[in-house]
């Protein structure tokens, strides 16, 4: 309930919170702060310096760049779930970001912080990998773009490497195609035991949560949308790559039947035919 | 004017909407120290050292303490089965507190905790029921040289009854351990001070606290004082004896400071005592027409690591009602104690009536699925009639008061079209993907109102009675003391309701105060839904001698007959001459003063105390029904419908009558569809925090449609049986038997709770 | 062990300390300013029952650092009526429509309510539930807190019509009750 004590410092700009992380040994940067607070409340994470990016507000945007929209890492689920201009290109992004916690959640947690923590049961990941995503990394050495396949490196471990900041995160306009998200859980709170993302158009994608150390973008169900097999295909090859594990809530076999399954009825949603 | 039956308001509330409640961690008097527990990580261990210097070199640290500071502390519990306020040599399950520290703040006495380092070795363990009773199992408890504490045999197994019945049917359940989960975890604030001791509990029990704390550390009981402030919820699982209490106290005592104790979620998980954790064996036999003929239960209790009094209790109660609400001509019982590598196990909502219920109305509707009889029909055949009341069951314990159980399911047919339902169920049948429809009934009964003399001594309580003492005021306003001490029920509200009916006193008059041993006469305290069948009963009882000498004086001012007075508007009147009259601000006026009242009388006459007992257990009862939908693809459970039907006689509040039984309904729902605590092969409890341990929020439930029998109990003046535990003994067969219903045509005839989508796909895979 | 300055305006006055860093916004608000009405019911921002309004939008405040809060503006229980004022219309719907019973969750569920009110002041039941799927209540069953908020939806000023039957035994102000 109490974590162990650190060091604060407050970052005023990306600049300054990479030079304060060069500064201080053992640092970690505190963002909405929803995926690390609880961890350090449990004391199964400590730090002996947090350096608070909340408040570099320059990361905080929601922008049409065209082709495509930047949002800002420090854009917080609410705004993400509320923004019109998201709903209009992006609905995909726009209702996961909604789908996330509860409302408490999403009012302070935030996209960039989300999608770092690499959390595999996470939602907003999924949508990230299905929209085709480019991260954008900023760190001492300038600025670097991953795109989202290649940015959920390892169980809690993503691309963005040490004394490096996700800054900005830049989604392809996806205008009129057809999305679905499926979310299976017990209670509306949890996260999912599995979760499908579905979005259509010229590089549709099909992403899913919580099926293996990192969510899991799924190439093959992805390529046969692309090919216009029906949806039963498509759900038949769902689950390859994936490597989902037994908990309480689920075996391995039920996480891939549901992964299947949501996957037909996130296409039935989207009025998806061969 | 009576307002029982009224739909009023309650007078709890405006602090606890405001913020202006009083929670035990809210108090905090100066100087007050913060106490932690450093708890074992080892379900089955053997403490090989505690490394402690650390923790106490850290600024702000006054005390870190294990088993070997507090030897001449005794254990708490059963006679040689104790269980130690700190774990000497032996943990015996994952969470029991091996050492406590001290410190000036919560963030002191957490990182203290941290640093105390606890070498163990470890020993097998025996984490459930079936390994604690395999051959060679580890002994938790040397004294009784295995794991059973205590084993009633059957006295006739009805073995020959059931080899000559045309029909058996038999299952084998699990009924899930389960926590608690009141909001507010435990917590607890001791001042022992030149003057006394003080300790400030969450808790259902004051004076039994007070008595107990008082015998424990052989200190006066005058100098003792217990205050159960504002309770965030009980549930049963705060009435037991839990070593925070003994440990603050003795702290305080050593340290000459206020130690407060709160426990986080975490450690709530695993040190209050968890609940139901039993195993039964049940068998029916029944004729062509599903008759029952004999039913013989087994039930074999998980106590956990150490029995608790309370616990040992539970199979006891759970066979005194396993008949339930039929007449059943043979009834054979046994039962065993088992202990565990566990949390130790004592009262959880219901405590042992649950588990009876479960068990009977699960075989009931087995009986119908094997004899193709429909379950509501299988249940009105059985029922005991109305007109056999009192009715005797196979138990001295057990003595039906009332009942109308017919009527109830009566009653509950009308709130749905349960021929439609049964239609789309069977056309969604021979459809291909659309959601499976279950309908699942539940004539429940449970045993309530515990009062009469003997039924609670046992758990060592000094009485099974209940306090009540009414102050009228002088300016005719009345205070009601009450040893009940409710943490919800709305008590407060319902005493004010009975009282102002009875004194002519209006309810806005009246307030209502408990939850202190320095003011309150005596008490017993909040459970086994007694406040209002007896402690309401006692409010009853002293309103009407408070009006017998009310009436005297009244006489006395109005020079008439005290015989010919009567209650009248906002006081006293002469019986056919109402402009006759003395208001009660009068007469409470000169109550107190000697020179206006009759020369025999003494002032203050209007302060009655009783101590209300009730000659037998009132038995509230029920017909529910829920509905089910499944969804094939997934497994998942949707509640559509909770049709529940209560009997608990005699209604004071009819607003606070359905909270009660929808928060009880939804812990009933909880349990057979959402929690369970459950320990791994190794000891290792799985469910610890609020994120694994499933409490369904407002999406996860459903609306509920309320309705309603009444059948008085002739044990009080009220007709009043008690509802408080009446929705977790009701709800969970309700909720089984629509799951199971709703798979019945796959063959399916039982699965254990906590049903989780899981599990209803693993039935469905097996099924194609 | 290193501090920081913490300012923060709650229920409209502003305050100012000295805290650790790690010092949880819950426990700068119940043991530094002994606003205890904000409670702690679990240790997993699963419960709820710490919730308060900060800068607008209900948080848990007890996964947010006290020194994130410094400078934002914070409404707890203790704030949402004046004393001697009426109660906001959800602490009147929580009389109203028994939406208690024990009270310790519902500090946090008031104040959930109340920012949901503040963006859809006339929900449905689906939408109230959904509102509050990060607050767990022990005690209703839930069904009664829907009612609750559905009150203060159709009564927006918290005034209790002068024909409800329940109102003879209902304290309209603070300053009644028990």
């Amino acid at each position: 309930m109490i974590p162990v004590s650190f060091d604060y410092v407050e970052a005023t700009s990306v600049e300054h919170a990479l030079a304060l992380f060069a500064e201080h040994d053992d640092s970690k940067f505190l963002a909405g702060g929803h995926s690390l607070v609880p961890m350090m409340k449990l004391r199964l994470v400590s730090s002996s310096v947090l350096i608070d990016i909340g408040r570099i507000t320059e990361l905080s945007y929601i922008e049409d760049r065209g082709d495509h929209i930047a949002v800002g890492a420090l854009t917080r689920h609410r705004e993400v779930e509320g923004s019109s201009l998201l709903a209009e290109h992006l609905g995909l992004l726009a209702h996961v970001a909604g789908q996330v916690g509860d409302p408490q959640v999403r009012n302070r947690g935030t996209l960039g912080g989300s999608l770092v923590h690499g959390d595999p049961a996470a939602d907003l990941p999924s949508a990230a990998l299905a929209l085709g995503a480019s991260m954008v990394i900023t760190g001492a050495g300038g600025t670097r773009v991953v795109p989202a396949a290649e940015f959920f490196v390892n169980f809690l471990e993503t691309a963005v490497g040490d004394g490096e900041l996700l800054t900005e995160i830049r989604f392809p306009k996806r205008t009129g195609d057809g999305w679905a998200y499926q979310k299976f859980n017990r209670r509306a709170m949890d996260y999912a035991i599995v979760a499908v993302a579905v979005q259509l158009g010229q590089n549709p994608g099909i992403a899913l949560v919580n099926m293996g150390s990192t969510p899991h973008f799924a190439s093959a169900a992805s390529a046969a949308l692309a090919a216009g097999s029906p949806a039963s295909a498509v759900a038949d090859v769902v689950v390859e790559g994936t490597e989902a594990w037994n908990d309480a809530n689920a075996t391995r076999e039920y996480r891939e039947h549901l992964a299947r399954v949501l996957t037909i009825r996130a296409l039935a949603q989207t009025g998806y035919t061969s | 004017m009576s307002l029982i039956g009224a739909r009023v308001l309650r007078k709890e509330d405006p602090n606890l909407i405001t913020g202006r409640g009083q929670f035990v961690d809210d108090i905090t008097p100066a100087g007050t120290v913060v106490m932690a527990f450093v708890m074992s990580t080892e379900p089955h261990s053997r403490i090989v050292n505690i490394h402690s210097a650390d923790a106490l070199a850290l600024p702000g640290v006054l005390a870190v303490w294990t088993a070997a500071d507090i030897a001449e502390l005794s254990t708490l519990g059963l006679p040689g089965l104790g269980r130690p306020l700190l774990a000497t040599d032996v943990v015996r399950f994952v969470g029991e507190p091996v050492a406590v520290v001290v410190a000036e703040t919560k963030y002191i006495a957490a990182d203290a905790a941290q640093l105390v380092i606890v070498d163990y070795e470890s020993m097998p363990a025996a984490p459930s029921i079936t390994t604690a009773l395999a051959d060679g199992a580890p002994v938790l408890h040397s004294v009784l040289g295995g794991n059973t504490v205590f084993d009633q045999p059957f006295v006739d197994d009805l073995a020959a009854d059931f080899a000559a019945a045309p029909h058996t049917a038999s299952l084998h359940l699990v009924n899930n351990r389960c926590a608690a989960v009141p909001i507010e975890p435990n917590a607890c604030l001791a001042d022992w001070g030149p003057s006394g001791l003080t300790l400030w509990a969450t808790f259902q029990a004051p004076h039994h606290l007070r008595n107990t704390v008082a015998a424990y550390f052989g200190i006066p009981q005058d100098t003792t004082r217990v205050i159960t402030p504002d309770v965030g919820g009980g549930f049963g699982a705060k009435i037991n004896f839990v070593p925070e209490y003994f440990l603050a106290c003795a702290l305080s005592r050593k340290l000459a400071r206020p130690v407060k104790y709160t426990q986080t979620r975490s450690e709530c998980q695993v040190l209050m005592y968890h609940g139901r954790a039993q195993e039964q064996d049940v068998d029916v036999a029944y004729d062509d027409d599903a008759r029952l003929l004999a039913l013989r239960v087994r039930v074999t209790q998980d106590q956990g690591a150490y029995p608790d009094p309370t616990g040992m209790g539970l199979p006891v109660l759970t066979t005194a009602m396993a008949a339930g609400c039929y007449k059943i001509p043979k009834v054979a019982i046994s039962w065993r104690n088992v202990v565990t590598n566990t949390t130790p196990v004592a009262a959880y909502r219901g405590a042992g009536r649950p588990e009876a219920s479960y068990l009977i109305e699960r075989i009931v509707d087995l009986v119908a699925d094997q004899s193709g009889i429909d379950p509501v029909e299988v249940r009105r055949r059985n029922f005991i009639p109305t007109d056999e009341f009192p009715y005797a069951t196979h138990s001295p314990l057990a003595v039906y008061d009332s009942g109308n159980f017919a009527g109830a399911m009566t009653e509950l047919l009308t709130l749905f079209d349960y021929d439609a339902l049964k239609a789309e169920q069977a056309r969604r049948r021979n459809t291909r993907d659309e959601k499976l429809i279950g309908i699942g009934f539940s004539s429940w009964l449970e045993i309530a109102a515990f009062g009469p003399p003997g039924s609670l001594e046992g758990f060592g309580h000094l009485g099974s009675w209940e306090s009540v003492q009414i102050r009228v005021q002088p300016d005719g306003s009345a205070i009601i003391y009450t040893g009940a001490s409710p943490h919800g029920q709305g008590t407060v509200t319902t005493f004010a309701q009975i009282a102002a009916g009875e004194l002519g006193i209006p309810f806005d008059k009246i307030s209502v105060r408990h939850g202190d041993t320095a003011t309150v006469p005596q008490g017993i305290g909040t459970m086994g839904s007694r406040a209002t069948a007896v402690g309401g009963e006692g409010v009853r009882t002293a309103s009407v001698r408070v009006v017998e000498r009310a009436k005297v004086i009244a006489a006395h001012i109005l020079e008439a007959d005290p015989a010919d007075i009567v209650l009248e508007g906002d006081g006293f009147a002469v019986n056919g001459t109402p402009s006759h009259s003395v208001p009660w601000s009068e007469v409470a006026w000169k109550s107190f003063r000697p020179l206006e009242i009759p020369t025999d009388s003494e002032p203050g006459s209007l302060d009655i105390t009783v101590f209300q007992q009730v000659p037998n257990f009132s038995f509230p009862s029920g017909a529910y029904c829920c509905t089910v939908e499944i969804d094939r693809g997934t497994g998942e459970i949707e509640i559509t419908g909770m049709y529940l039907v209560d009997d608990c006689g005699t209604v004071i509040n009819p607003l606070l009558a359905e909270g009660q039984v929808h928060g009880g309904v939804a812990q009933g729902i909880a349990q057979a569809l959402y929690e369970g605590i459950s320990y791994d092969e190794n000891g290792l409890p799985q469910n610890s925090t609020l994120m694994d341990y499933l409490i369904p929020a407002a999406t996860e439930l459903p609306s509920y449609t309320d309705g309603r029998v009444n059948t008085p109990t002739p044990n009080n003046g009220l007709g009043a049986k008690g509802i408080g535990e009446s929705g977790s003994v009701g709800a969970p067969p309700a909720v089984v038997n629509a799951v199971v219903d709703a798979l019945s045509h796959l063959g399916v005839q039982h699965l254990d709770m906590p049903i989780t989508p899981l599990a209803v796909w693993n039935v469905l895979e097996e099924a194609k | 062990m290193s501090t920081v300055s913490v300012s923060v305006t709650v229920n409209g006055e502003l305050r100012t300390h000295e805290v650790e860093p790690r010092v949880l916004l819950v426990h700068y608000l119940r043991d530094v300013l002994r606003l205890t009405g904000t409670h702690v019911g679990c240790d997993t921002s699963n419960c709820g029952a710490c919730t308060v309004i900060l800068d607008g939008a209900a948080v848990k405040s007890c996964t947010v650092l006290a020194v994130q809060a410094r400078g934002g503006e914070i409404t707890t229980i203790e704030g949402l009526a004046a004393p001697g004022e009426p109660f906001s219309a959800v602490q009147q719907g929580f009389h109203q429509e028994h939406g208690l019973q024990c009270g310790f969750c519902t500090p946090g569920m008031i104040m959930a309510c109340t920012a949901l009110l503040g963006e859809n002041p006339d929900p449905t039941e689906h939408e109230i539930r959904h509102a509050l799927e990060g607050n767990l209540c022990r005690c209703t069953g839930y069904q009664m807190i829907v009612n609750s908020v559905r009150w203060a939806a159709e009564h927006p000023d918290g005034i209790v019509p002068e024909s409800s039957d329940a109102a003879s035994s209902a304290p309209s102000t603070q300053g009644a009750g028990s």
